[in-house]
């Protein structure tokens, strides 16, 4: 895709590079860096990206905190998140460039739109003085391009093209030069403008021209004093596409649904950073899948109870105060032993707490947020591209076993994208679902498989088999409800252990890097990028006593988790949250002596600080 | 489908289940006036559903040899709706009472009636939470002494009907606890019905607000004192069915054939079926004569069908006939 007369500059090759895209939260910065991202994917390069939004929809122009960005990792080796600290900041305006100046790394590549740079915007971005002219950037490589009137210089000739046009495609001014900087060819988002604006000529030609325009002015200009060029990743081979986390997650309930010959159910209502599934789910009609969009989370809980007993493959989407509201008919769902997902895609807490930002904090609220003894299958996805196998993980375990399964994302993984390997349907592990058709001798309502103690499903127009489920304590054969107490003493037990055998039904862990040794990493869910990262950069430094392992099956825990935590001399416990996990490792495994690595700022973890940390228990 | 129903009696819809309301409770009656209606609907067994929420009504669905479940307080609507649409096919019911719908339940009781979808709500409405051991409830009168309100209840109450229909209910029907003629009638007109119903049943709690409806319901006066609407007919009550409504400006009016001039032709005709809501609500907020019967039955789409549609349309001009048509589809790229 390079076209070949590049190969002749003097190009600087580089393993992995890290661009950070930033603007007002209108100047559509998230689509830029998608395009940069998927073109790096399609050239074979591996990708994370993560985006970094205001929650305010359009934050007053210009303000500090109606920054928007962008942000992507592309290697030319195994990239695992979205990178920490910056190669390339491009900055459409001072806000932009004042709140993420801090990341790019000393002596690395500025680019900014000098039209923007004026007094007003100076004002707003709480500025004394013009960064680009009071020497405070000297440690940088400024570029400096005034993209604005480059771009109107670029369309003037075009009819029929109002100002707000023309200044709103300034982002692909930027995306036209970072294209050219890193070998990539501006076709694929040609390809994308024709596609998006295929009844609006006058947008296609706009954008094209305004892309090419940064393309052919980044190559001409002398200011960029070298380009770089990333090989692409070694990858293993097939198909791939480049998948949101939430995308993914929604995509591994429409497998499981297939799979296991069932409709899939959706009750929702809107949260962040959750809604991109309901979106992602009601386009999908044509696959049989409803998708209901209630008046609360309770009854976008509740409706799903309703179709599962009715017999769909019935799942509820939500984020840390929705599943909140969904703790009671979490609990029912578990009492009447009814196959039913939830995915909380984790924000940072408490109460409204930080609905834009990543944490790990929901963990305990999934474990035991219920009244009563209520346990339930709580799994994590660890990768935006894994979100489709834990998702489809989900919807395996909670249609065998006849019971809820919390999903645990975050907002991290959920908006990051990376590279997925296709998996076709046929190749997914098979379901077995519990619908029973006909009364066989005997029959009751709850009578229990007794590998797993899961119930049959018996749905509602099968003759023969009418029942009433509810959620008052029942005779765990009959369904009868029943007040003795030994019963509810055992019926307390019956479920505890039914969520037990799930074990029987979910891998082992295996660490990666050292198998036995000094230092054992722990971590579970949407950090797994960050840890395998730092981790592995140590065993790369030739450190051979360090183990990692990183759990997704939470509750029950994998049947080798404590043999594992016992080869190492020291385990470390890290989580964005204070230590939710490493309390449900104590409790299981007493005696267990951790440490703990926690950080709560609604950011994920730092490489840095990681491998500090990890350096400190290993001196 | 009627045609291979088999011939139900009431004893088909009774469950081995002991019942266990207060002697005397007009649940009761509703519970028998309901497995009598059920082999008159043409519905097999297997195909219907009741769901309730919490409190004493809810206990229904224990009670019917159906499927059914005892959900959480007030969700029962939000229950069924799943209920529905996952198999549009089944004959789904919501037991509900004055607390668990209008209380806790009352953003589910008006969603589902805005919506539409074909599913029948039987409202409990005995103006105080029974099984909580009576507290006040969202249809205690004002001044009404509760447990909880000792000293006289000082929160104006909902009127069921008025509530329904304010959130665009297309079926509301009101029956005195006492009648189960009546009540029979109602459910088996409720389920012909496409679309969502409600039926207020006017029910007495003998332990903590008994005697609450008997000014309008005692066998002595309730010919005087209920008007027992149906579409097409004069709205004509009394003992000596001499007493009729008519409109006088924007208010109705009681007035009484052969006095004044008024002959039966005076008196209007219900019109259940109208679209606009206007009338219905005079109706349902009268205080004399107290109304039952069908107020309101006006058919328009459910949103099953508008679902059902949409969904046709979708897959008629879907590119994707299975998952993999879409995982592959699009930005797709190879690694050698």
């Amino acid at each position: 895709m390079i076209p070949l007369e590049k190969e002749l500059r003097d190009i600087e090759s580089l393993e992995h590079v890290v661009v950070r895209f930033v603007g007002d939260s209108g100047d559509g910065m998230q689509l830029t860096g998608t395009q940069f991202s998927d073109t790096s994917a399609m050239f074979g390069n591996d990708v994370a990206t993560f985006p970094n939004y205001p929650s305010e929809i359009r934050a007053p122009q210009g303000s500090l905190y109606g920054v928007s960005g962008f942000q992507v990792h592309i290697g030319s080796i195994e990239v695992s998140t979205p990178g920490d600290n910056v190669d390339l900041l491009v900055a459409m305006n001072p806000a932009g460039l004042k709140t993420n100046l801090y990341a790019v790394k000393p002596g690395h590549t500025i680019i900014v739109d000098t039209d923007s740079f004026n007094k007003k915007n100076l004002e707003k971005a709480e500025y004394d003085s013009n960064p680009l002219e009071d020497g405070s950037l000297e440690n940088y490589q400024v570029i400096e391009v005034a993209m604005t009137s480059l771009t109107k210089e670029a369309l003037k000739d075009i009819e029929g093209l109002d100002n707000k046009t023309i200044t709103r495609s300034k982002n692909m001014f930027a995306l036209g030069m970072v294209y050219w900087m890193y070998h990539r060819s501006p076709e694929h988002t040609i390809a994308f403008f024709n596609k998006k604006f295929k009844n609006k000529p006058i947008l296609i030609e706009a954008n094209t021209r305004v892309l090419n325009a940064g393309y052919y002015y980044s190559e001409t200009l002398e200011l960029i004093p070298n380009s770089y060029a990333i090989a692409p990743a070694k990858m293993a081979k097939g198909t791939y596409r480049v998948i949101m986390g939430n995308t993914a997650t929604a995509w591994g309930f429409l497998a499981a649904a297939e799979k296991s010959g069932l409709d899939l159910f959706l009750g929702s209502y809107p949260i962040t950073p959750a809604s991109d599934i309901l979106h992602e789910l009601a386009k999908h009609k044509h696959f049989g899948v409803k998708t209901f969009q209630a008046e609360d989370e309770i009854a976008g809980i509740t409706s799903a109870i309703g179709a599962s007993f009715a017999g769909n493959l019935a799942i509820t989407t939500t984020s840390g105060p929705g599943l909140a509201l969904k703790g009671e008919a979490l609990g029912l769902a578990m009492m009447v032993e009814l196959p039913l997902v939830i995915v909380d895609v984790q924000r940072g807490g408490p109460s409204t707490g930080l609905p834009t930002k990543t944490e790990q904090s929901d963990l305990m609220q999934a474990m035991y947020g219920r009244n009563g003894e209520s346990p339930v299958i709580v799994i994590a996805a660890s990768t935006p591209a894994n979100c489709f196998h834990y998702a489809y993980e989900a919807a395996r375990l909670t249609l065998e076993h006849m019971t809820p399964v919390i999903l645990l994302t975050d907002g991290y993984i959920a908006n990051g994208s990376a590279p997925w390997k296709i998996r076709s349907v046929d190749d997914m592990p098979e379901i077995r679902n519990r619908i029973v058709r006909e009364a066989e001798e005997g029959w009751q309502p709850y009578l229990r498989d007794e590998a797993t103690l899961a119930r049959q499903w018996a749905i509602p127009g099968t003759p023969g088999m009418e029942h009433r489920v509810g959620g008052l304590e029942k005779d765990g054969t009959t369904g009868n409800v029943s007040y003795v107490p030994e019963n509810h003493e055992h019926m307390t037990h019956i479920r505890a252990e039914k969520i037990c055998r799930v074990q029987q039904n979910i891998p082992d862990i295996v660490p990666e890097f050292a198998q036995e040794g000094d230092l054992l990493v722990v971590g579970w869910g949407g950090t797994y990028g960050a840890l395998h990262t730092a981790a592995k950069q140590l065993h790369d430094e030739g450190i051979e006593n360090l183990g990692f392992v990183h759990f997704n099956y939470i509750n029950p825990l994998p049947r080798n988790t404590r043999e594992v935590l016992g080869r190492y001399k020291k385990i470390l416990v890290c989580e964005l949250n204070s230590g939710q996990f490493a309390g449900i490792l104590r409790m299981n495994f007493e005696g267990l002596e951790l440490h703990q690595y926690n950080k709560i700022q609604g950011l994920p973890f730092g490489n840095d600080e990681l491998i500090q940390k990890f350096k400190q228990l290993l001196a | 489908m009627e045609a291979t129903t088999p011939k139900y009696t009431f004893k088909d819809f009774a469950s081995d289940q002991e019942v266990r309301w207060c002697p005397g409770c007009d649940d009761y009656v509703i519970l028998r006036a309901m497995q009598k209606a059920l082999p008159e609907m043409g519905v097999r067994k297997e195909n219907v559903v009741f769901i309730s929420g919490i409190g004493c009504s809810s206990r229904f669905p224990y009670y019917m040899d159906t499927y059914g479940m005892h959900g959480i307080h007030g969700r029962a609507p939000a229950i069924a709706s799943g209920v529905k649409l996952a198999n549009p096919d089944l004959s789904v019911w919501v037991i509900t009472g004055d607390g668990d719908s209008m209380a806790i339940g009352g953003n589910h009781f008006i969603h589902v009636l805005r919506r539409n979808i074909d599913l029948n709500m039987i409202l409990f409405n005995n103006r105080i939470y029974g099984l909580t051991k009576g507290q006040f409830s969202p249809t205690s009168t004002v001044g009404q002494k509760t447990k909880s309100s000792p000293y006289g209840n000082t929160q104006p109450p909902f009127l069921a009907g008025e509530l329904a229909i304010g959130a665009q209910a297309r079926f509301f029907a009101r029956a005195a606890g006492n009648t189960p003629k009546e009540m029979t009638e109602l459910f088996i007109a409720a389920e012909a019905f496409k679309g969502t119903t409600l039926i207020e049943v006017l029910q007495n709690c003998v332990i903590f607000n008994d005697g609450c409806y008997t000014s309008f319901t005692d066998k002595n006066v309730r010919e005087d004192k209920q008007l027992h609407v149906r579409h097409g007919e004069p709205m004509i009550f009394g003992k000596d069915r001499d007493k009729g409504l008519v409109l006088n400006g924007l208010k109705l009016e009681v007035v009484t054939v052969g006095e004044n001039g008024i002959t039966e032709a005076d008196i209007l005709v219900h019109d259940a079926h109208e679209q606009d809501p206007t009338l219905h609500q005079m109706l349902v907020r009268l205080e004399y004569p107290l109304v039952t019967g069908i107020i309101r039955s006006f058919q328009d789409v459910t949103l099953e069908e508008r679902k059902d549609a949409q969904t046709r349309h979708v897959k008629a001009n879907s590119p994707y006939a299975k998952t993999d048509d879409l995982f592959f589809s699009g930005e797709t790229y190879e690694v050698k």
